[in-house]
């Protein structure tokens, strides 16, 4: 084997998913505390708050303007990453949403060794955000006249990676729509599988296919909508089998990370690669829908795919 | 020249000594004595090969399961079935040759037998994408499983792969997306289905083929759902903990076992399948011949039942106890 071979199949043997690929370009800096502002700025009139400074445009907004407009750049529409219960918020009717097993929490059942330990990250994310138990807030909930199981993923806990209670949660809303008639809908962000649960989390993958399939089965709709940034694991199981896909605008989506794929093929990758522009244009994504709009674009899609909504 | 893991050293030290200890006596006549050497050499290699090969530690595995002279899906369908057909392509793009399929009989049985194929040398390898399928593979796959339904043919997969491919025509044709149809459409496939891990069970790659009613893996085979080496670079920053990570990880054909995430451990030869094929595809034809009676003797809604019920235990996670009413 000539060494170009061995290297080649070196690299083919790597590793073909992280199990949580690393934001791309969501830094630790990017949500910006009290950002020392020159006194001379253009900004300095603004009462004193918390900023964030848009990655795409570069303009600093202020936090308040953020949270008004669902947390998309208001002078370029760059969409932020937005939490699972804000997301929840901006869809469904005012009081209508029933969280299910909001205290369902994630064990370390192979007592995982590493340099960190499974059950430290865990009870950190825990202290960080109490309300967030895990990666996912599943629960049924009206959107427009529709009640829907609602299955929301947030990034900020572990990499949105999917273990055991992500597709615990998930696959018992599914059964939860199959049973009770509902339509599904799931909003994905994730960098895939959760490494520290091992061969538990590549199982929720076939776990929640398979509830799909019964709820398919039931001709019922299942929407799934694609957010920055939603990878590997989530990519090639549940996210991709909806009736219908959205993606949020300029979302980065795929299967492997474009840094594997880049060392591993050597390849040039195309412009756009793996954003949901790119990837509508390869036929995977129905609509790309911003996210000022997807409440009424779930709302139009929901009336159509349902025969009678009011009993729903 | 054999391919040798440096474990395997000693055996193979032996098995030299052996060699010669016989060629010596046959070329200077024979000596009673030294064929008494040589059988009580041979005792002493059966243990020590005995010894190294049940105390293989995770990443020791992992090199077993990627040994070049490991037998691949081709060699399975040559010794432990008769009459392979293969059957190309999608019938949308491409015939991915990562992945082998087609009628064959399992002990005179009609089946259909899908695998992932890994090439034994560099353009075979070139051929066979080192066994990393792209989306055209899985979507073959699973025409062909489709077919199989049709004709009540049972679906035996055999999974050695380090998983799908990353490349760019992979991404451009969504292969988490045939992964996931794959993954949908064979909870509910009205056939019996079993699928075995006889080397790389590769994340998303290997599950793809992996929905079934009972899955088997080898002894020396791992299943995991990331490899060893990406979760090294991942989480120690240092591809060098590949070992560390395969042992946290838990992967190996015994510990899926004990955590009953793989229904059973087909027993390899000792010293591993790639020391003795024949016997490996006769331990694995007669595993597979068990359990497709088993499977087979279930009327369609158990089996379908039961396929559900086995993924869906899958996980392990805490809730606070119902409260009394
Ligand atoms: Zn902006």
């Amino acid at each position: 084997m000539s060494s170009a071979a061995l290297k080649k199949k070196a690299l083919i043997s790597d590793p073909v998913e992280p199990a949580v690929t690393p934001p791309p370009h969501l830094g630790d800096t990017q949500f910006l505390t009290r950002p020392k502002i020159a006194p001379r700025s253009r900004k300095r009139e603004l009462p004193e708050g918390l900023w964030a400074k848009c990655p795409k445009c570069k303009e600093l907004i202020y936090d308040k303007e953020l949270d008004d407009n669902l947390k998309v750049c208001v002078k370029c529409g760059y969409h932020f990453a937005i939490s699972a219960r804000e997301r929840i918020h901006s869809l469904v009717e005012t009081c209508s949403f029933e969280e299910m097993d909001s205290q369902m929490e994630s064990v370390d059942i192979l007592r995982f060794t590493g340099p960190a330990s499974y059950e430290a990250k865990l009870a950190a994310y825990r202290r960080k955000s109490p309300l967030l138990k895990d990666a996912v807030v599943t629960g049924v909930g009206r959107i427009g006249p529709h009640r829907v199981a609602l299955g929301v993923m947030d990034f900020s806990f572990l990499g949105g990676s999917m273990g055991s209670v992500v597709g615990e949660k998930l696959t018992r809303l599914i059964e939860a729509g199959t049973n009770q008639c509902l339509p599904v809908v799931i909003i994905s962000t994730s960098g895939g599988a959760r490494m520290y649960e091992g061969m538990f989390s590549l199982m929720q993958m076939a776990k929640t296919c398979g509830a799909l399939a019964y709820h398919a089965q039931a001709r019922l709709p299942y929407i799934s909508v694609l957010t920055d940034n939603t990878y590997a694991g989530v990519i090639a199981s549940f996210a991709t089998v909806g009736d219908v896909i959205l993606a949020e605008p300029e979302a980065e989506i795929g299967f492997a990370g474009a840094r594997v794929i880049k060392d591993t093929t050597q390849a040039e990758l195309p412009p756009g690669f793996q954003t949901a522009e790119f990837l509508q244009k390869h036929g995977l994504i129905d609509a790309i829908v911003s996210r000022n709009e997807m409440k009424a674009k779930l709302i139009r899609f929901l009336h159509f795919l349902l025969k009678n909504p009011t009993q729903r | 020249m054999k391919h040798q893991l440096e474990f395997e050293k000693p055996i193979a030290e032996l098995q030299r000594k052996i060699h010669d200890l016989r060629r010596q006596s046959e070329s200077h006549g024979s000596g009673v004595n030294v064929e008494a050497e040589a059988k009580s050499l041979e005792a002493k290699l059966e243990a020590l090969k005995h010894q190294i090969y049940s105390n293989l530690n995770a990443w020791q595995r992992v090199l077993v399961a990627r040994h070049p002279q490991r037998p691949y899906t081709l060699d399975y369908l040559n010794l432990a079935f008769n009459d392979f057909e293969e059957l190309h392509g999608d019938r949308m793009y491409a015939d991915d040759r990562a992945i082998v399929g087609g009628f064959a009989r399992l002990s005179g049985e009609r089946v259909m037998v899908i695998g992932t194929q890994k090439g034994r040398d560099t353009k075979e390898n070139i051929l066979r994408n080192f066994g990393s399928a792209h989306p055209e593979g899985y979507r073959k796959a699973l025409r062909l499983m489709r077919l199989a339904a049709k004709f009540s043919l049972p679906v035996i997969t055999l999974i050695d792969t380090a998983g799908a491919y990353p490349g760019v025509g992979s991404e451009e044709r969504h292969i988490g997306e045939a992964i996931a149809v794959n993954l949908r459409e064979m909870m509910l496939l009205d056939t019996p289905i079993l699928a075995a891990v006889i080397g790389e069970g590769g994340s998303g790659g290997a599950l793809g083929l992996g929905v079934a009613d009972r899955v088997l893996i080898l002894e020396n085979a791992y299943y995991s759902v990331i490899s060893p080496e990406g979760c090294a670079a991942i989480l120690w920053k240092d591809r060098a903990a590949s070992s560390k990570a395969a042992e946290a990880l838990r992967i190996t054909a015994a510990d899926l076992k004990r955590m009953e995430l793989v229904d059973e451990v087909v027993p390899e030869p000792l010293g591993g399948a790639h020391a003795n094929p024949s016997s490996a595809a006769a331990e694995l034809k007669s595993a597979l011949v068990r359990h497709l009676a088993e499977v087979r003797a279930l009327t369609t809604e158990d089996r379908l039942r039961g396929r559900y019920a086995k993924f869906r235990a899958f996980g392990h996670f805490s809730e606070p106890a119902i409260r009394a009413a």
